[in-house]
């Protein structure tokens, strides 16, 4: 077993390369550069056959993958944040094209005001595209689930583009021990790429995802995008299998921790997830029957999946690193809309916190464990509520103070 | 589980310090997770670097809130709020200062019952060309206190995450981390595994409502202009640009323009001057100027001569 220390961003790199992929459009943006830096590396010293090409934008990168998917090679492409929205245009034209290939999305905190570290509203942009979309919690998940992309995306019941998602710093740029699975393991479980009917060639035309202009020929080929994208579901279960058997790892839709026999569990995506793991250790210690449920795949969405493994517990809290303006987390909505009308639902409250790589430290995990059990057992329903303390308004308000002073000098009112 | 930050500035090979380090636990047999924190990538700015060590498989993740060791590689930090040193050290803390004060003069100055050790800072330097080392230096003293670390490890880990270096620079660094680390052989072991963060008894968080705002207050807006004049990124330099003016032929069209900072003025006498206030010490002027009339040469050597001077 060759078992190293990987950032998440080499743990894609290395997922791209065994993956033995022939064409990697690519462009920078941080946190995701490390991911192409290293495959160029790679190319250029003919570690990896096959090709990468800088383009000059995301929108033309996400063309470019998706045209060279649709001659029938193996594509893989990753961007980042504000990358991905200056793609989006091509993320929502690509999936109709039903040709396979795998984005990775090191999620970064969106503009404005502009940052940098982790946060989900990049991909959930994406959300209704018709990408599936997979969310990583460790190093190693990333890796894995770049293969086991490859596999669902290229499925002939499937045939739909990818997101792999990781978390910016929490994940990109963080090294964990990673096992790497030989070459040839991986080729068994990963064949080359059968295109079948996916062969668009030059000097012998073919018109993609052609203009219809009328609403039902164009409702009968989203609608069948849509069905494309559920049928993953079944598919996602019997690959997971085989990924098992060849790798040992289990992998799957839904990860659940210790959520069996839980009274109190935490619903998160990602590296953050991890953290909710650990705080529901400690809670089990301190005598709180907490556990974790996290979706790994969120497109497609595996609701019948959560229903079972939330039905009868007291208190859900969905903490939503992401913020839909007007409407609030969007994990804890559609997670409402999964519950809704069951009979034996939980409590189901809504927390907003991570925006922006805000750090959740363990003493914030146990406090929201104790009082949505506090709720539950009232029979109420906390409102929604921001992670954010005093400390941290004293110091906005620092700067504030700041710019009252600047509005003096520029003689406005403060 | 071992919970280790690191604090210094862009360049000063802290991320790589962070990653020496995990290395060396990985090949004790530890479970490892090392990460730096910055912001857009700085010469000279606020980072940290983060490692955590256990024997089990570790789920925490991000900002260490409850540190076993911090190594302060840089004590101009220690005013700088971004930088947030003193975050989470309580009694039960390890506090290594890479400082020629003493470890007296810091428990005085950050008003902690930590336990303060310094890292004599390197002596003076001779050579201007030579870097100081100063993450391999922390990395090498770090590894001694934590006890665990056998000097063979430290050495597999040094050459793997040094492998691009040239052999001269690889000996250099491995000489700074041996020295530190057997600097700190009277303090061997004297950073204690921290515990599991109990959710029996804890702080509670001091969680506040949002109020609401209305926009002319909320709008993440500067109005006033050129308030980054107000950052000294001065003291961002770990490097000191500095014109021999007997040489400089007054050429300043090309150091002035050529500087990203536009941290280069043009006198009245048409001489060039660096502002450094502002000069980050990025050395684009030293490479580019023409006679060659622009030494570098390291901040801390270039603020003793200041202070000599001036006494």
């Amino acid at each position: 077993m060759n078992r190293q220390l990987l950032t998440g961003n080499a743990a894609a790199a290395w997922g791209a390369r065994l993956a033995q992929v022939d064409y990697v459009p690519a462009f920078p943006i941080t946190p995701q550069t490390e991911i192409i830096e290293t495959l160029a590396r790679w190319f250029e010293r003919g570690e990896m056959t096959g090709r990468l090409t800088m383009l000059e934008s995301e929108h033309s990168m996400v063309t470019a993958a998706a045209a060279a998917a649709a001659t029938g090679v193996r594509v893989f492409t990753a961007t980042s944040s504000q990358g991905l929205l200056y793609a989006m245009e091509m993320v929502f034209t690509v999936p109709g094209w039903r040709a396979p290939f795998v984005l990775v999305n090191v999620s970064r905190g969106l503009a404005s005001p502009i940052t940098l570290e982790s946060d989900h509203n990049d991909v959930l942009a994406t959300r209704d595209s018709g990408f599936l979309q997979v969310h990583c919690a460790t190093c190693q998940e990333v890796l894995d689930h770049v293969l086991l992309a490859y596999r669902i995306a290229e499925d002939s019941r499937v045939r739909l583009p990818v997101i792999v998602n990781l978390d910016g710093f929490t994940l990109s740029f963080t090294r964990e021990p990673v096992d790497l699975p030989a070459a040839e393991a991986v080729q068994q479980f990963l064949p080359p790429f059968d295109p079948q009917n996916v062969r668009f060639r030059a000097s012998k035309p073919v018109s993609q995802a052609v203009a219809v202009l009328a609403g039902s020929p164009y409702s009968y080929f989203r609608y069948e995008t849509h069905l494309a994208a559920q049928q993953a579901l079944s598919v996602l279960d019997e690959i997971a299998e085989q990924f098992f058997q060849a790798f040992g790892r289990r992998t799957g839709p839904l990860a659940t921790y210790r959520s069996e026999d839980a009274d109190m569990v935490f619903v998160m995506i990602g590296a953050g997830a991890t953290k909710a793991c650990e705080a529901a250790d400690r809670l089990r210690e301190a005598g709180v029957a907490a556990g974790v449920v996290r979706p790994r795949w969120l497109r497609p969405y595996p609701a019948a999946a959560l229903r079972a493994a939330l039905a009868g517990k007291k208190a859900v809290a969905v903490i939503d690193q992401d913020l839909s303006m007007g409407q609030g987390g969007v994990l804890h909505a559609e997670l409402a809309a999964a519950l809704y009308g069951m009979p034996n639902a939980p409590m189901l409250a809504s927390i907003i916190g991570g925006l922006g790589g805000r750090n959740i430290p363990p003493e914030e995990f146990y406090e929201i464990a104790k009082r949505m059990l506090g709720f539950a057992a009232r029979g109420e329903t906390p409102p929604p509520q921001l992670l954010f303390t005093e400390r941290e308004l004293r110091q906005v308000r620092k700067l504030q103070a700041i710019a009252v002073v600047e509005r003096k000098e520029l003689g406005e009112k403060p | 589980m071992y919970r280790i930050r690191f604090h210094g500035r862009g360049g000063q090979g802290i991320k790589t310090a962070g990653r020496i380090l995990g290395t060396a636990f990985f090949e004790e047999g530890f479970e490892v997770q090392d990460a730096p924190i910055y912001g857009a990538e700085r010469r000279g700015a606020p980072m940290f670097a983060y490692v955590r060590a256990a024997r089990a498989p570790i789920q925490e993740r991000g900002v260490i809130t409850h540190p076993d060791l911090v190594v302060v590689a840089d004590e101009t930090l220690v005013p700088v709020p971004a930088a947030n040193l003193m975050l989470g050290v309580t009694a039960d803390t390890v506090l290594l200062l890479n400082s020629g004060e003493t470890p007296d003069t810091w428990r005085q100055r950050l008003n902690t019952g930590a336990t303060v050790i310094a890292l004599p800072v390197a002596d003076a330097i001779t050579d201007r060309a030579a870097l100081p080392h100063i993450g391999t230096r922390c990395t090498g003293a770090a590894a001694r206190l934590l006890g665990v670390i056998s000097r063979a490890a430290l050495e597999r880990a040094l050459r793997t995450e040094l492998r691009a270096l040239d052999d001269a620079s690889l000996k250099a660094n491995l000489d700074e981390a041996f020295r530190a680390f057997d600097a700190m052989a009277a303090h061997e072991g004297v950073v204690h595994e921290g515990a599991a963060i109990s959710a029996r008894a804890y702080e509670a968080p001091d969680w506040t409502d949002l109020p609401f705002e209305p926009a002319r207050v909320a709008a993440p807006d500067i109005f006033a202009p050129a308030t980054s004049v107000q950052v000294r990124t001065g003291l961002w330099r770990t490097m000191r640009p500095v014109i021999d003016y007997a040489h400089c032929h007054r050429c300043v069209w090309v150091c002035s323009t050529l500087c990203p900072d536009s941290a280069i003025h043009v006198r009245a006498d048409g001489a060039p001057e660096i502002d450094y206030e502002h000069c980050k010490g990025c050395l684009v002027c030293a490479a580019v100027c023409p006679p060659h009339a622009i030494q570098a040469v390291p901040e801390h050597e270039a603020a003793k001569i200041e202070a000599g001077g001036a006494g």
